[in-house]
């Protein structure tokens, strides 16, 4: 059963060695000259003011969280869906109402105001 | 052993059939966006080298092989470089499952549609590795708004497939596409199809959803301290994942290789460039959005209609049979 998956290991690694054979080749090839100008990262010709890599308020950050329970809901309900036909009433039934929780969570959240962006 | 060599060469010769398809079809993309958006401008576009400007990116392809490799000084040198091989990668593994015809196809797995979500989720975390790595503020701007818009458009996606996926039965592509003989899904689940094509535009970073990139406000985004050949690699990957996000919308909801007359690669090409039309036709339509809109917009208007849409799908499957 797993023997099937196996052309998929094979062909990953193959194109990584593809991908990272495109990006050594382009490296090893061709000149490069340093300055300092050169070096400073792109900033439309400006001088660079401090560090990039400074703290940025991530305001999705509550959203992001809904995401993984959601993605994780998601996820669970791919099972359901392939064997959906054989299942009959019951699996109907049940993921319904799994899916109705899921709607009623979204309206808890919406109702909250954690959707609003302030 | 002589069945893993055969195996071993097969996987090979398609990898490169695979890479010659992703140089070519990147090669006719950038040159049809030109032609597309300069029309709709009505301009000419491209028009001295070659046929129209033919072989206008061809020219620009050698050149960009040519350029110098800029590596900038305080990058974090080693994601910096990995970033494009893992935007590379998920586009050239997503072709093995693609099904261009009933026999023109690498593997017919029964996970094809996932393994394809799977990777395609990869392109994420190559623009956030790239943003972040660049120390530069326009690319780590490109990098939170992407993961932003990951967040916005990955469960409607998700949930939309899934109704296709009750009907078929399958993840395995030629299943979807057998099981849409008579009628295509497109008039069956026409919501479905909306809000596909939308996560999709929005999955590729193409406007009205590029906001990761953003010209007019980005530079050019994640990929700005990129140059030479590695930018040539984000581009590739862009436009190669324009066509995995066409060619899954295909086999999803156009009836896959299927048509009259035609041969069936010519019809699945045929449907998947129909598709990539339709998204370039919306970059001159739409203005972009931001990305609290569009995050707005996913949350409240597709996630609910795409479980609507999942549990009426799901009901009428049960009252039919």
């Amino acid at each position: 059963m797993l023997i099937d998956y196996l052309p998929i290991l094979v062909y990953f690694v193959i194109a990584l060695g593809v991908a990272v054979g495109m990006v050594a080749l382009s490296e090893a090839v061709g000149k490069k000259t340093h300055s300092t100008v050169k070096d400073l990262p792109y900033e439309c010709g400006m001088v660079p003011v401090g560090d990039a890599r400074s703290r940025y308020s991530v305001k999705f950050f509550v959203i992001a969280m809904f995401f993984l329970v959601f993605d994780i809901e998601a996820i669970f309900l791919y099972p359901w869906a392939v064997v959906f036909k054989q299942l009959g009433l019951f699996g109907l039934i049940e993921m319904a109402i799994f899916i109705i929780v899921l709607a009623v969570g979204l309206a808890y959240v919406w109702g909250k105001g954690a959707l609003q962006w302030e | 052993m002589q069945f893993l060599l055969a195996e071993g060469a097969r996987l090979g010769l398609s990898l490169i059939g695979v890479i010659s398809l992703v140089a070519v079809n990147a090669l006719f993309l950038i040159w049809m966006e030109r032609k597309v958006s300069a029309h709709i401008q009505l301009r000419p576009g491209p028009m001295e080298v070659g046929f129209h400007g033919a072989l206008q990116t061809i020219a620009d392809a050698l050149k960009l092989i040519g350029k110098e490799l800029i590596t900038p000084e305080d990058v974090d040198k080693l994601i910096y470089l990995l970033a494009p091989i893992v935007m590379f990668l998920p586009v050239l593994v997503s072709f093995l499952v693609i099904p261009f015809s009933p026999t023109l196809l690498i593997r017919d797995l029964n996970v094809g549609v996932l393994l394809i979500f799977a990777f395609s989720t990869l392109t994420v975390l190559a623009i956030l590795m790239a943003g972040w790595a660049s120390n530069n503020k326009y690319a780590l701007l490109g990098a939170i708004r992407s993961v932003a818009q990951n967040v916005a458009y990955e469960i409607p996606l998700l949930l939309t497939a899934m109704s296709i996926i009750i009907m078929a039965g399958s993840f395995q592509p030629s299943v979807i596409v057998a099981q849409q003989g008579l009628v295509w899904n497109i008039f069956v689940q026409p919501l479905a199809f909306i809000l596909f094509i939308i996560c999709g535009t929005a999955e590729t970073n193409r406007a009205p959803f590029d906001i990761p990139e953003a010209e007019s406000e980005l530079v050019a985004g994640f990929h700005t301290e990129y140059s030479g050949m590695r930018f040539a690699i984000f581009f590739l990957a862009e436009y190669t994942n324009m066509f995995i996000v066409s060619a899954v919308a295909t086999i999803f909801f156009l009836g896959g290789w299927q048509g009259p007359f035609l041969p069936p690669v010519v019809w699945f090409l045929l449907k998947v460039y129909a598709l990539i039309f339709l998204m370039m036709w919306f970059r001159w339509t739409f203005p972009r959005l931001r990305f609290d809109q569009l995050i707005t917009f996913a949350w409240k208007i597709l996630i609910p209609l795409s479980l609507v849409n999942l549990i009426v799908t799901a009901f009428v499957l049960k009252l039919v049979r």
